[in-house]
């Protein structure tokens, strides 16, 4: 079966890398969901969105992407992402703790932008956000 | 004789704990240096991904972005200046300032009015003792830059560029901010554990040439992939003026950070030289010191024996006498 090569990539490192299966992401214009053979596209992440790849073999990665984008080729699927965390990795107590706190911030640009990177951690940690 | 001694002796061991501070500052630095570098390679595979969706998007998308034209008059041009903040690192932060003050000759000469922003306690002390402006300054991270410290320096600079783009002249815009016009940087390359060079780019308005040669210098393997990616022509989500839009400073902003990642490798390793060296010359002014301390000891017991000899003899000669 025709697979996908996937790089995921924040800026400080290479978070994950390998062959899937399928991709959903969601960009400013909506729900997205690459398959092998998907035509070139290139895309911007909204904001606090969450980015499920389901590799080769194994779990469903799901992973919270912040401020990135998603470009597809004929070779793969990368998606660049300013800040990036797999699920597993996700302190939920610590995420809530952070909406918690932007949401008290009220409304200055950078207290809105950690809420919703606070909110994409918990919907890709399974929570409700 | 005997206070030169004791003179001596201090010396020494007061160049023996210098040397002890040099050598710690050494094995910091070495460390230091080892997880600059594994940053810069762990940067690599974004900076890579990120310049390649830009050529995707260059070719698709007309290229009258403002970060990509050249404005007719230049008049006030930024220079972004990245140095340490600490010293102890040799002619780390001299090179650098010696390279900013070349190009803000350069500048002058062509007509423009640099103005400084600078990011190191370093920097902002050189140019304050010499009392020059400087637009901005940032300081506190020199050594282990994050990418939101890229980020704050990248929002700065590249919102005084885009109210740059209506200035005429001299006298601010519609907008009534003074803007800028160009962004340049000066940083320091790092070649080897044996050779930092300073450099200065020009950031914007971005050059699509540059963007190759950004390339070129990361990548050689993403050349060969790249002709590869060229016939494809993509979807957009979404349009491609759109994303050119929140890609660019991105790009800037990448540019940015993987400058402060080298110029923190930099100057982990400048420092590492230059405290190799001292510690050193401190082991080998301490080992001179020694041989001067004996030196003065083995004088002292001469001395002292033949002052016991002189003395004996001038008994004997008095006993004789009598």
């Amino acid at each position: 079966m025709a697979t996908l090569q996937v790089e995921l990539v924040a800026v400080e490192r290479m978070i994950w890398s390998g062959e899937a299966t399928m991709v959903i992401a969601r960009t400013t214009e909506g729900e997205l969901g690459v398959l092998p053979g998907h035509a070139p596209l290139l895309g911007e992440l909204a904001p606090g969105g969450v980015v499920r790849i389901r590799p080769e073999s194994g779990e469903e990665l799901v992973v919270a992407a912040h401020g990135g984008f998603l470009s597809v080729t004929e070779r793969g699927v990368s998606i660049l992402a300013e800040t990036a965390e797999i699920a597993s990795e996700i302190d939920v107590e610590r995420a809530r703790d952070a909406l918690r706190r932007a949401e008290q911030a009220g409304d200055d640009p950078e207290a809105l932008a950690a809420g919703r990177r606070a909110q994409s951690r918990l919907r890709a940690a399974g929570q409700d956000a | 004789m005997a206070g030169s001694l004791r003179a001596l002796r201090r010396r020494i061991r007061s160049t023996q704990s210098t040397k002890k501070i040099f050598s710690a500052q050494e094995l910091i630095a070495g460390a230091r240096i080892v997880r600059a570098q594994n940053r810069v390679t762990a940067s690599k595979p974004y900076a890579r991904e990120i310049t390649r969706v830009l050529s995707a998007l260059a070719g698709s998308a007309s290229l009258d972005h403002p970060l990509l034209t050249e404005r007719d008059k230049p008049g006030r041009v930024a220079v972004l200046v990245i140095t340490s903040d600490r010293g102890f690192a040799g002619s780390y932060n001299v090179n650098v300032l010696r390279r900013t003050e070349e190009l803000l000759r350069l500048l002058r000469d062509e007509g423009k009015e640099p103005l400084l922003y600078v990011v190191g306690r370093k920097g902002e002390t050189y140019y304050r003792f010499r009392e020059r402006d400087t637009a901005d300054t940032w300081t506190g991270f020199s050594e282990q830059p994050g990418y939101e410290n890229a980020q704050e320096v990248g929002s700065v600079l590249i919102d005084a560029f885009t109210a740059g783009a209506d200035d005429d002249g001299t006298g601010a815009g519609a907008d009534g901010v003074l803007g800028v016009d160009e962004l340049h940087i000066v940083y320091t390359e790092f070649r080897s554990l044996l050779s930092q060079v300073p450099v200065a780019k020009r950031m914007a308005p971005l050059e699509v040439e540059e963007v190759e040669e950004f390339r070129d210098e990361r990548d050689e393997e993403v050349q060969a992939q790249r002709t590869s990616d060229v016939p494809t022509s993509y979807e957009f989500e979404p349009s491609a003026e759109a994303l050119l839009d929140a890609l660019l400073p991105k790009y800037v902003t990448t540019r940015i950070y993987a400058a402060m990642l080298e110029a923190a490798a930099s100057e982990s390793a400048s420092r590492r030289r230059a405290m190799k060296s001292a510690s050193d010359n401190a082991e080998e002014l301490a080992k001179n010191l020694a041989r001067q301390a004996n030196q003065a000891r083995q004088a002292e017991i001469t001395q002292e024996i033949s002052e016991i000899v002189g003395g004996a003899d001038a008994l004997v000669s008095a006993n004789a006498d009598n």
